[in-house]
């Protein structure tokens, strides 16, 4: 009954549980992955601090791991919300992970198992077998099946060698009922699809997302965290990166990301560690690096292989060893041809309601959630946001499911 | 301290044999535990399983100190949580069996770590007692200060909680800078209606609601004590009051960039040149007038002293929104022209669809551009700008110029603690950018004057420790409430620049760690990052030689010291970091789960081969929350390093105490390995300078060998993070090469 339900376990739904089992309510986490985390589980660096995100992680973990008050449920679903504020009726759907809680995270599965398939915590970059750990950090620490490759009885090799029966391939989906007090909606967000700008190539192998930079980069990504120009593995000299991919357009998203300029910057910052001589292209329409993050802006744009340059991105065009950027430099008025050896869109970021809507859960047009009476929303399910203000947003959604527990 | 009653202890080994342990001599562990330590090891192939049941029965029939070897401390932290059972891991997984060749060769080297592991977490287990918390009578009351948008919201929401607040603010009234505001910037979706200022709601409320007392023309004169006990001194109109809160949101906003250095734009010089706060005064008498002549056309220029490295580097967040929010003022008002000048059109977010809806104003004319120069003709103001969209210089004739001047933190230039003002023999920390070096005490007597906001009582220093730009020092990506001082929290504009509804956000997430502060201080626990832990530093004071470090490292001020300079300890400020431990040369700090006997106790523990074996032992000190999580991550790779070394995992690199290090080397160990996080202006230590602390340290360390007559290269500290994983295997088997280069230690064998 003065549960508070978190829905969402990246970064703003870690934090919301957190801060609100801190202070000594009961929270239940219900997230759809396998694992806790989120979008920052998938990032290198976080600017402008250049630190890794798992470094958080690891705190936000341990916190939990400490904390009886945090339930968590991953591969969980909220199907249907019903009541009012201080009394929700919340039914959620868990799947099948098909591997249970002996699981020991020993290896030996994977050791074994035949099958293959696309690894999308890389974004299809590689493949991971069809049972897997789904990263370094996972947590919960447990394997995972993917029940469209898995061959089940017809292979069960994982099966024979498991020594602590924690493969169960007769696991069913699950429906659970619980009461709570008040909702914290974190749901996030995902890369709006790059595939909608049909301009940019997004087709091409050497046209990324600046998610998949951030996997590029990564030590436990496609390529062990060697930058290179995927079609081929070419070492980079020249990389252009495409702001607004599909932000500030009424044609995709009309708002504004907010993280892409900065994130961005970090990775021109990837970029130039790797390769002293490497030339990087940023076209822009304005970049937004507020507050303190003004330094971290400076001191980019102090290397001077940065090349900044105003302009929207009218076209990216393939040519015989590379691709070639067209733009309109605003500032000259001049129409450059940028010749590079490969690019990354900026996209933004897409609430992901617009993959799924809770039903008893109000969202505005764009897909953001609008808060009601003991529904708060936190992070990018509320508005676009960096993770610092995620953070800061989710400890002041904490405090309002909190209000609603204590009857106000 | 009265002599505590003990609790006898009864030891319980408990060996697993999955994932791979038994390649090891299982019985050989089980030896070490009978013979050395007198226990008969328990072993189950799969502990985290049915495992646990054993120990529960043992658990039933009186064991109480549990050591587990099986996986790394960071797994099934869950699974092997026993209540008022002291429990210690060895990490024969991760730390042994995962990281290391097994065959013929290498096999005894390996068994003697897994044997080695297992020691230490015996001597550590036996060595550590049950923590009881430190518990006082507390306040559960909030003190909220700066009576703004963001501290009216603060004390509101907290309120709404349930709490109690106290709302101090200097001026006559409430409500800030918002309160002198013609109108506001949209505070909900879609964003693009302009809005009459909501404080004057919000003040109605506060003065509404019983729960805030609100204390207006009232200055902190001091404040003492602690979280959960912190006596606030106020004094209103020369008469002073004095109650007890348990925590204190500061929500005292900024102020307005001085214009005057800002001559060049021509502020001081024209009089129809003014700030964007002056335009909110002339706005607000509902028509925009100037040397008593209506305004028809106005330039805004951005950035003014701003993005600058002459004025403010930092951009301040909020003035391209409100310079569009004034644009509006001038069509609303005066039906003038608008002309607006920027670097960059910072409209964040969805902050994008009002800028949109200004765009569609075909009377406010906005371009990107660079202000050349600014003069007086024929009784218009010219503004010549240059680097424009439109490719060519332009030149607009305007009766009033606005400058977009930024917001500066009310923390900025206040004396906050003494270690941003060092003296000539300080060395200052790396993590302070904005160092302000003093001469003398009448300098910071003389500092100390520009006023306060809360005084506190504190050796350290009066006022929350910034990083830059007098914003407050905290880790702020992942935990940006979490300030040095356990207990209080900035919120609004004082903490970073920000709009008026990211100050009302900001104050609900201030006002949460308040009272998660007042609840976790009531039952003697810390906060992050270890929440929850009860367990705090006792000081044995009668072998304190006055040194004054642990007083002057501790990074969350929480030791005061009297007259002589014997340390004070405030344990609830106390967020249990160890570098007081670490810090103190006469070993008299401990906790009852990490103290000074456990660890020398366990580096003692090592078993050290003689030289004729031909094989040293390296001792590695770990970061518990960076380095060895990566070393356990290199583990599930299965990356292997060399078995000739011992990792310790550690709270803090700064908790490692040299002491630590001259036992390891008078037991002939051969080098020791320090890894910590990275330090400096974008530190990752999670204790802000423990692992800066430990570098400095290293020159006493060094000292300490050349006295020894040892290479002071057997001992080194490496900055690494969480996700060098992928480079630790060989940076340890590197520092294996170094010391098999530099020979045995000459201890050996002493």
């Amino acid at each position: 009954m003065s549960t508070i339900l978190v829905i969402g376990g990246g970064i703003a739904g870690l934090t919301a549980a957190i801060e609100a089992a801190e202070t000594g309510y009961d929270v239940i986490i219900v997230e759809k992955n396998p694992y806790l985390g989120g979008r920052v589980a998938q990032l290198r660096k976080y600017f402008p601090k250049l630190c890794p995100p798992y470094c958080g992680l690891e705190i936000f973990f341990k916190r939990i791991k400490g904390n009886p008050r945090v339930k968590i449920f991953t591969m969980a679903e909220v199907v249907s919300i019903e009541g009012e504020a201080g009394n929700f009726d919340v039914t959620i759907k868990i799947n099948p992970r098909y591997v249970n809680d002996n699981c020991t995270a020993c290896n030996e599965c994977v050791e074994v198992c035949p099958v293959e398939r696309p690894n999308e915590f890389n974004f299809g970059m590689d493949k991971t077998k069809a049972i897997y750990l789904p990263h370094e950090m996972a947590f919960p620490l447990k394997y995972v099946i993917d029940p469209e490759y898995c061959k089940k009885d017809e292979c069960k090799a994982c099966l024979s060698a498991c020594k602590y029966s924690a493969i169960d391939f007769n696991m069913e989906p699950k429906t659970m009922k619980i009461n709570v007090s008040s909702i914290v909606v974190a749901t996030g967000w995902k890369p709006y699809d790059a595939s909608n700008l049909d301009n940019l190539l997004p087709e091409h192998p050497d046209v990324i997302t600046n998610m998949m930079m951030e996997r590029l980069a990564a030590y436990n990504g496609p390529t062990k965290g060697k930058i290179v120009r995927p079609s081929d593995g070419k070492e980079i000299e020249s990389i252009a990166f495409v702001q607004c991919a599909g932000s500030r357009d009424e044609n995709h998203l009309p708002y504004c990301s907010a993280v892409c300029c900065l994130a961005t910057l970090k990775q021109a910052t990837y970029v130039r560690e790797q390769y002293p001589d490497a030339k990087v292209y940023i076209f822009y329409i304005d970049i937004r690096a507020l507050g303190r993050y003004e330094d971290f802006f400076a001191k980019v744009q102090a290397d001077e292989n940065v090349v900044l340059i105003k302009g929207k991105v009218a076209k990216i065009e393939e040519s015989e060893d590379g691709l070639i950027v067209i733009a309109e430099d605003t500032a000259t008025g001049v129409k450059t041809r940028q010749k590079v050896d490969m690019v990354v869109l900026a996209t933004g970021m897409q609430p992901s309601s617009s993959e799924y809507k809770i039903p008893g859960i109000e969202y505005d047009d764009y897909g953001f959630v609008v808060p009601k009476d003991g529904i708060i929303a936190a992070g990018v399910a509320r508005k676009p946001a960096d993770v610092a203000s995620c953070n800061e947003d989710a400890t002041g959604a904490a405090l309002k499911a909190i209000q609603v527990v204590r009857g106000r | 301290m009265a002599e505590e009653e003990k609790v006898e202890k009864k030891l319980g080994v408990y060996i697993c044999t999955g994932c791979d342990i038994d390649l090891l001599d299982i019985e050989r562990l089980k030896k070490v535990a009978q013979e050395e330590y007198n226990v008969e090891a328990k072993v189950h192939p799969h502990l985290c399983g049915e495992g646990v049941k054993i120990i529960e029965d043992d658990i039933a029939n009186g064991v109480n100190t549990i050591v587990i070897a099986a996986c790394s401390p960071r797994v099934n932290t869950d699974v092997f949580n026993f209540e008022n059972c002291i429990v210690e891991r060895a990490n024969l997984r991760e730390g042994v069996v995962w990281c290391q060749e097994i065959n013929e060769e290498t096999k005894e080297e390996v068994q003697r770590m897994a044997e080695d592991y297992l020691r230490m977490a015996i001597v550590k287990a036996q060595k550590s007692d049950l923590p009881e918390p430190y518990i006082e009578e507390t306040s559960k009351d909030i003190l909220v200060v700066g009576g703004g948008i963001t501290g009216l919201t603060a004390a509101l929401e907290i309120a709404k909680a349930g709490y109690n607040a106290y709302l101090v603010e200097k001026e006559d009234e409430l409500g800030g800078w918002m309160a002198k505001y013609y109108k506001s910037l949209p505070t909900k979706p879609p964003y693009t209606e302009i809005e009459d200022p909501i404080v004057f709601k919000k003040i109605e409320e506060v003065k509404n609601n019983d729960r805030i007392k609100v204390y207006t023309s009232t200055i902190i004169e001091e404040i003492n004590g602690q979280p959960g006990m912190f006596d606030v001194k106020v004094s209103r109109n020369g008469s002073v009051e004095e109650f007890r809160v348990g925590a204190i949101v500061v929500a005292t906003g900024w102020k307005p960039y001085e214009a005057e250095k800002l001559e060049e734009l021509g502020y001081g010089k024209y009089p129809g040149v003014i700030t964007n706060v002056e335009m909110e005064e002339l706005a607000k008498n509902g028509k925009i007038v100037i040397n008593g002549k209506e305004v028809k056309s106005v330039a805004f220029i951005q950035c003014a002293g701003q993005r600058d490295e002459n004025h403010l580097p930092y951009c301040s967040s909020v003035c391209c929104l409100v310079t569009l929010k004034q644009a509006k003022y001038v069509r609303m008002l005066n039906d003038g022209i608008a002309y607006v000048f920027y670097k960059d059109m910072r409209t964040l977010g969805l902050w994008e669809d009002f800028y949109k809806s200004i765009q569609e104003d075909e009377g406010i004319f906005l371009t990107k551009g660079d202000v050349k120069n600014i003069y007086e003709e024929d009784g218009k103001l010219v503004v010549e700008v240059e680097n424009t969209l439109l490719g060519e210089p332009i030149t607009v004739k305007v009766d009033l110029v606005v400058l977009a001047t930024g917001m500066v933190s009310t923390l900025k230039g206040l004396y906050t603690v003494k270690e941003e003002f060092p003296d000539e023999k300080a060395v200052p920390y790396k993590h302070i950018v904005d160092l302000h070096p003093i001469k003398s005490e009448e300098e910071v007597e003389e500092l100390a004057k520009k006023g306060h906001i809360l005084n506190l009582q504190y050796r350290q220093g009066p006022e929350l420790p910034t990083l830059r730009y007098g914003f407050p020092d905290s880790h702020y990506i992942c935990f940006p409430y979490e300030s040095r001082r356990l207990g209080i929290y900035a919120a609004g504009c004082v903490r970073a620049p920000m709009d008026a509804v990211a100050c009302m956000d900001d104050a609900a997430g201030a006002a949460l760690k308040a009272i998660q502060a007042v609840e976790l201080v009531s039952k003697g626990m810390t906060t992050f990052p270890r929440t929850g832990d009860i367990d705090y530093p006792q000081f044995f004071l009668q072998r304190c030689t006055q040194c004054k470090r642990c007083t002057e490292e501790c990074p969350f001020g929480a030791l005061d010291e009297d007259e002589k300079g014997t340390p004070m300890p405030n344990p609830l400020r106390c967020r249990r970091c160890g570098i007081c431990f670490g810090a103190c040369p006469e070993r008299i700090i401990s906790f009852k789960q990490y103290s000074i006997d456990a660890a020398t106790s366990m580096v003692k523990a090592i078993h050290v081969p003689p030289e004729e074996e031909g094989v040293p032992r390296i001792l590695i000190f770990a970061c518990e929350n960076d380095a060895y999580p990566a070393l356990d991550m290199a583990a599930m790779n299965r990356m292997k390093y060399s078995p000739y070394v011992r990792v310790i995992p550690v709270r803090c690199l700064g908790s490692v105490n040299v002491v630590f290090i001259a036992d390891a080397m008078s037991r002939g160990i051969d080098g020791v390995l320090m890894l910590g996080c990275k330090f400096g202006e974008d530190y990752q230590c999670h204790f802000i300078r423990g692992s800066e602390l430990a570098n400095r340290r290293m020159e006493n360390i060094k000292e300490t060998l050349d006295r020894l007559m040892i290479e002071s290269e057997r001992v080194k500290i490496l900055e690494v993070e969480i996700t060098d994983f992928d480079k630790l295997p060989k940076i340890i088997d590197d520092f294996v090469e170094e010391i098999k280069e530099l020979g045995f230690n000459p201890f050996k064998g002493f």
